[in-house]
């Protein structure tokens, strides 16, 4: 359910910065669902790939083998995602907040963490560049936290901050996509619940998060996989399930 | 002008160009990763380096398990895909080998470096790192400044000029101009960044071979100190063309290195207990290579044209 809802944040005409993972199932599902001309760039340089096995890594050769254009990586920064041209990205790491922050980069304190998370890698200026961008992550308590430990990749910031003021060009997170629903942020860039996916509940959803999480006025169920996501999903993405298979 | 570049060993080169103390520049992300050149600077037993890269994964991993680095400048550390990169974990987690210093970037900031380094001038300006604690709290070597134009916000990020690149590439010609393929991330940019340049290729071409595709060089000859003839020289990474990554064993070194005598094996068994890359891929056996190798898809091939006579 969390690849197809987002999925479904993902519009026709737009260009998508992936990496790897559950992100690139949902850009590909997309593609061949209701997004036929998504273009899918990889942070590492790879222009609309079209790979023949689910790649482990973006440095996969599968995805060169075919790809119409590779840059490499600092143009890929440069000229696509400083200049404008990703419409929408994808970021994840260990904790999400409140404000929409991620962190990937540790757990505790920066000079003597507890757990040292691997890096921002290119998270950081994709929340900050991108058009908008979806945070996917399973939805646990210790992951929806009110506040991370560390601010890797930029959302809302937080109380009384403001994106642009820090020279953020993007217009951050549009929405949060996990195990138990899909959420938004108003205009105080606070995280709201938007939809319950089909089997959970607002109660779940409380139970699992860090802070007093508000429903949103509009919130409804999120629409069912349809039997087309389920079926292009399963048997044409990801067949041996790489990656659908970590999940629930 | 360098020397022009000495074919030699990867022993020889190591022994010649890398140094105890120096800062190196690793080429690669998910492929082109110089496992080979790295493993011979570990069976060399040089301290105290200083690793220069975006995406170090797990070169800088048994580098930093074997007690070789001291300090790391990147953005990002981890088995991709699978987990933890753990020789680095425990290292910053627990001291173990040693402590580890870390200046801490994103992709953007970490390549900016090396597109400055490559550049020649002191510092590019960029958008990285806004917004992030790595400005607040981490410990990046950048300046902020409002753009003396526009007055937007601007992060400087320092140009980065390492002592040595270690690279690994498709081919070399002859006379040692390097052509790579694939996804090559910041391997241009380092190895200009950087003062000495090791380059291991797959093969050695004749250099018509090169000048019939000049678009595909990567480094000129003349940036190139030395360059070693190393076939499979970035297993386990891959070599587009040549190899596939070798996923199997990616996940096999995260199972095994979850803990220190776990990593102590890998480093007997794969890189102090074989004199060199010849050994190694004897050790990894032809099956394994076999179900490496990718079927063929040659390209189609271009036409430069030939221009004879004058001009009118």
């Amino acid at each position: 359910m969390m690849v197809i809802a987002a999925s479904r944040e993902l519009r026709n005409n737009e260009t998508v910065i992936v990496g790897i993972g559950l992100p690139v199932l949902s850009a590909l599902l997309a593609q061949r669902t209701h997004a036929p001309r998504l273009i899918m760039i990889y942070e590492s340089g790879v222009i609309d790939a079209k790979p023949t096995r689910p790649a482990l890594t973006m440095g996969d050769p599968a995805l060169a083998t075919g790809a119409s254009m590779i840059v490499d990586f600092f143009d890929g920064y440069a000229l696509f995602l400083q200049r404008g041209m990703i419409d929408v990205g994808f970021v994840g790491g260990a904790q999400v907040d409140m404000y929409g922050n991620v962190n990937s980069t540790v757990i505790g304190d920066y000079s003597n963490p507890k757990v040292r998370l691997p890096g921002s890698g290119g998270a950081c200026e994709i929340a900050e560049m991108a058009g908008r961008v979806i945070i996917i992550m399973p939805h646990e308590k210790r992951r929806f936290v009110e506040k991370v430990d560390f601010i890797t990749s930029p959302g809302f910031l937080g109380p009384g901050k403001n994106r642009k003021n820090e020279g953020l060009r993007g217009a951050g997170p549009s929405a949060v996509v996990s195990t138990l629903g899909v959420f938004r942020f108003d205009s105080n860039g606070v995280m709201y619940v938007d939809a319950i996916h089909p089997g959970a509940s607002v109660e779940q959803i409380r139970a699992n998060t860090g802070w007093d999480i508000q429903v949103g006025p509009d919130a409804k169920e999120t629409k069912p996989p349809t039997t087309l996501e389920l079926n292009v999903l399963r048997n044409e993405i990801d067949p041996r399930r790489v990656f659908l298979g970590k999940l629930d | 002008m360098k020397d022009p570049p000495v074919f030699m060993t990867a022993s020889e080169a190591v022994r010649e160009l890398v140094s105890d103390d120096a800062t190196i520049f690793i080429s690669g992300f998910g492929n082109l990763y110089p496992f080979s050149l790295a493993h011979e600077i570990i069976r060399q037993g040089r301290r105290n380096l200083t690793i220069y890269k975006h995406s170090p994964e797990l070169i800088a991993d048994q580098l930093i398990g074997a007690g070789c680095v001291r300090k790391l400048v990147m953005s990002w550390l981890g088995n991709p895909g699978i987990g933890s990169a753990h020789c680095f974990r425990r290292a910053v987690e627990k001291r173990i080998p040693q402590g580890l210093e870390i200046e801490e970037y994103t992709h953007a900031a970490t390549t900016g470096m090396f597109r400055a380094g490559a550049m020649g001038i002191p510092f590019l300006p960029t958008k990285a790192l806004l917004g992030s604690d790595l400005l607040a709290k981490g410990r990046a070597r950048v300046k902020t400044m409002n753009c003396p134009f526009t007055g937007e916000k601007l992060v400087l990020v320092p140009a980065a000029n390492p002592d040595v690149a270690i690279v690994h590439a498709q081919r070399a010609d002859t006379e040692g101009n390097v052509q790579a393929w694939d996804v090559l991330a910041d391997l241009r940019d380092g190895a200009f960044a950087s003062k000495r340049v090791i380059v291991s290729v797959e093969e050695i071409v004749p250099n018509e071979v090169v000048r019939s595709l000049p678009n595909m060089t990567v480094l000129p000859s003349f940036l190139v100190d030395a360059v070693v003839e190393e076939p499979f020289g970035a297993h386990p990474s891959a070599t587009q063309g040549y190899y596939d990554r070798d996923n199997e064993f990616f996940f096999e070194y995260e199972e095994l290195t979850r803990t220190v005598d776990g990593y102590q094996r890998f480093l007997a068994d794969w890189i102090r207990g074989v004199t060199d890359r010849r050994e190694y891929t004897k050790k990894l056996g032809p099956q394994r290579l076999s179900k490496l190798k990718p079927r063929a898809s040659p390209s189609v091939s271009i036409d430069y044209g030939v221009y004879g006579g004058l001009t009118a």
